[in-house]
């Protein structure tokens, strides 16, 4: 009360006196507030220094070009560059491509997979270490083992396609276009096999969590699998499916080391994502390597992401 | 009770400022930064890039022996020697040179100039070169130089340059009948010879080339020059790949992959791969330069030096128009002292400039059992080039017959085109469209990658 007061400068004479008693009191809050504050100041400067100099640098640079040593403001030319890029249209054309495959693919893959886990009444344990285990596997070797699964010459799969007297395939070197292409299929299923076990356990998690009771009324109301599943399962574990939704998009659209180990350091426009082109802008082209331009794509990204994220809190909150 | 509660709400407080004093020593040790070269009483020390790490013994051991003579008859310079293999990696190299943490004298390929000028790293070496500090100076290969040169002012030193042909390997052709000492030199003979050498069987082929990270652009200018043609027109504004030159090329690759099969359905492939492949006899011809057969399938693959051979560049008459080149060099920071910079050409005058001594001292590689007598690098011309050439043939180990047929093609280096890598890049999708699609539509390939290039090099 005193301080509004005194904000408002409506107790003229005593003012001195109320903001003695205001400063009184906030220094009483952060003492008895210090050691939180000390913990969080940790964070923030991880953050500051991790997290918000690097996207405050990335936009100027976006906005600046270096030449000869020599750093001068380009305005939206860095811009200009990246749209004006044929590669540029095509590798957002992928990423919403495997984002879209892969929400359709690995999201509902590893809720299935969940169920059947919570389901079984045997080797459950064994099943979910199994499931989890591509986890544990270093990216970079799990898409080494699927380079070598998709070989269209020597690989594994075109050789038990070939064992069953069925088509082979060229799998992530195949040249079709039509969406979706096989080479973004094939991306997809390592994805998926490569990350599906975090998701399973979330979920498996969650579906835990579900009171038996209810399955058991819904079962005594008559509800089959699939009705207890639509109407008791996806409803409880609403929220957990919601979050792993909107990080999944997020996960996705940053897809990277997929298509850069896959197709032999990102090459061709089959599978070049966007982060894909950030990384040949920045380092991959020697001799015309280019911050500006990769710091430019960076922020539409970053814009891109950031509508998505608001958007998803705008509705979760407004459903909740 | 009130007293332990204060006390507990202290200790919490000391916690949280020990925590912060942590995370501060923390940073503080993390930004802490070390300074690699210094001078002073007169004695100078160079951190210098690309020493052959120990995985490479002999290259190594030759490294050291250099290092520690230059040393002796230096006595006022220390040379830092840091291992890299390979020497350059782009990601890396980009990432240093905006920090400013590349060595007092580093390595950088040809194609680096613009990038380091741009971003201010490279020192102005011009005052410090002259036929006194490198007494070969006048001999090196001008478009070596030029590599290092902007306007009149001089950056660097180059230390190898190459030129491309085509790679054979004469166990393959002599399993198939064919004539290993007259590789073929035109596309049409190229497609006879693979298929010949494919219908050996056991999952042989007879012609290999790149399709990624940037390779497969960078084979097919080389390939266009030799046909003829120029990938970007002299004004550097628009693209000239597409052309009868470049479709000849595409359309040969494309006859042998999908009417031949003298390819391999395994493509998308990036260097390094088909010397494994040409290392392991599964491959009988690709195109490259010299060195892959010292530097990579020979040593690093297991391959045996007198399984390869190597004629010029295939062309649509026999005789290359010329051939893409490069090559590398090393430039000096920007913030070298003057003392610095003059032990660093002094170093590489010594390692890399000068007939019989250190690159090029012959016959210690044949003394160490490395191989003699491969046709490049062609650094020098003139006198020095004769006097390099009688020593290389003195020592030579090889059998240098495997390689006439390249030499005297006497290929004429174009250098690369302007804004290179970002060239390739857009060409990458196009050899690979040519050997992974058998219904690719190769003028609407090139008419589409032509006109992206023309957009690159309007951008820029």
């Amino acid at each position: 009360m005193a301080d509004t007061l005194v904000r408002l400068g409506k107790v003229k004479g005593s003012s001195d006196s109320m903001r003695s008693l205001a400063g009184g009191r906030l220094g009483r809050k952060v003492r008895r507030n210090l050691s939180a504050h000390g913990f969080l100041i940790g964070a923030v400067i991880c953050f500051a220094f991790f997290s918000w100099y690097p996207i405050a640098r990335e936009i100027i640079m976006s906005f600046q070009k270096t030449q000869l040593g020599v750093t001068t403001w380009a305005g939206w030319k860095n811009y200009t560059r990246i749209f004006n890029d044929p590669t540029f249209w095509q590798a957002w054309r992928n990423t919403l491509e495997f984002t879209v495959l892969a929400l359709i693919v690995g999201y509902a893959v590893p809720f299935f997979v969940a169920i059947l886990l919570n389901e079984l009444r045997h080797a459950r344990g064994y099943l979910r270490i199994l499931v989890y285990l591509p986890v544990m596997l270093p990216p970079a070797s799990a898409l080494l083992l699927f380079a070598y699964f998709y070989d269209p010459a020597y690989g594994l799969f075109n050789h038990v396609l070939q064992a069953v007297h069925l088509p082979t395939s060229q799998w992530v070197q195949s040249p079709d276009t039509t969406i979706p292409t096989t080479a973004m299929i094939s991306v997809v299923i390592a994805a998926t096999w490569m990350n599906m076990g975090g998701a399973t356990l979330i979920y498996l998690a969650a579906l835990q969590n579900i009171p038996g009771e209810l399955y058991e009324a819904a079962e005594l109301d008559g509800a089959g699998v699939f009705s207890r599943i639509r109407h008791v399962t996806i409803p409880q574990t609403r929220l957990i499916l919601s979050m792993l939704l909107a990080l999944q998009v997020v996960a996705t659209m940053q897809m990277f080391v997929e298509a850069f180990i896959l197709t032999n350091g990102g090459s061709g426009t089959t599978v070049i994502s966007v982060v894909n082109l950030i990384y040949q802008y920045a380092f991959a082209l020697s001799g015309a390597s280019n911050y500006n331009s990769a710091s430019a794509l960076g922020v539409v990204l970053m814009l891109v992401l950031a509508v998505f994220s608001g958007g998803y809190l705008w509705l979760s909150r407004d459903r909740d | 009770m009130s007293r332990q509660l204060h006390r507990r709400a202290g200790c919490r407080q000391i916690a949280g400022v020990v925590a912060v004093a942590a995370l501060g020593l923390a940073a503080a040790a993390c930004s802490s930064s070390s300074s690699t070269s210094s001078s002073g009483g007169g004695h100078v020390t160079i951190s210098v890039d690309c020493a052959p790490p120990a995985s490479s013994p002999v290259q190594h051991k030759e490294w050291t022996e250099d290092v520690a003579l230059f040393e002796k008859q230096n006595p006022s310079i220390t040379i830092q020697s840091i291992n890299t293999s390979p020497c350059e990696v782009p990601a890396t190299f980009t990432a240093r040179l905006r920090a400013g943490t590349e060595p007092n004298v580093f390595y950088t390929y040809f194609t680096d100039r613009s990038q380091v000028l741009d971003a201010g790293q490279a020192a102005d070496i011009t005052p410090q070169v002259t036929a006194k500090t490198v007494p070969a100076l006048s001999d090196i290969d001008p478009s070596a130089m030029t590599a290092v040169t902007a306007g009149k002012t001089i950056y660097g030193l180059p230390t190898s340059n190459y030129t491309q042909g085509l790679i054979i390997n004469r166990a393959l052709f002599t399993q198939a009948h064919l004539n290993p000492d007259q590789p073929p030199t035109t596309w049409a003979a190229v497609a006879q010879d693979a298929k010949a050498i494919t219908a050996l069987g056991h999952g042989i082929y007879g012609y290999g080339d790149y399709s990624a990270g940037n390779n497969g652009g960078w084979h097919f200018s080389s390939e266009v020059d030799a046909n003829g043609g120029q990938m970007v027109s002299s004004d550097g504004t628009t693209a000239s790949f597409n052309s009868a030159p470049g479709t000849a090329v595409l359309q040969a690759l494309h006859t042998m992959r999908f009417t031949d099969h003298s390819m391999s359905p395994t493509q998308q492939l990036a260097w390094g791969t088909l010397q494994k492949q040409m290392a392991a006899g599964k491959l009988g011809m690709y195109i490259a330069a010299p060195d892959d057969i010292y530097n990579v399938i020979v040593p690093q693959d297991g391959g045996h030096i007198n399984d390869y051979g190597m004629g010029p560049l295939p062309s649509a008459s026999g005789t290359p128009v010329g051939s893409l080149s490069g090559g590398n060099d090393y430039m000096f920071a920007k913030r070298d002292t003057p003392a610095q910079i003059q032990a660093g050409i002094k170093w590489l005058n010594f390692e890399n400039l000068t007939p019989g001594v250190g690159q090029f001292n012959y016959a210690r590689q044949k003394a160490d059992g490395f191989p003699v007598g491969f046709p490049e690098p062609q650094l020098f011309t003139g006198a020095t080039q004769v006097k390099n050439q009688q020593l290389l043939d003195k020592s030579a180990t090889i059998n240098t017959a495997y390689y006439s047929t390249f030499t005297a093609a006497h290929e004429k280096g174009m250098g690369e085109p302007k804004d290179a890598q970002a060239v390739y890049k857009t060409l990458d999708p196009v050899m690979l469209a040519v050997l992974t699609n058998p219904n690719a539509n190769i003028s609407k390939l090139l008419s589409s990658a032509a006109s992206q290039v023309t957009q690159i090099l309007a951008n820029n």
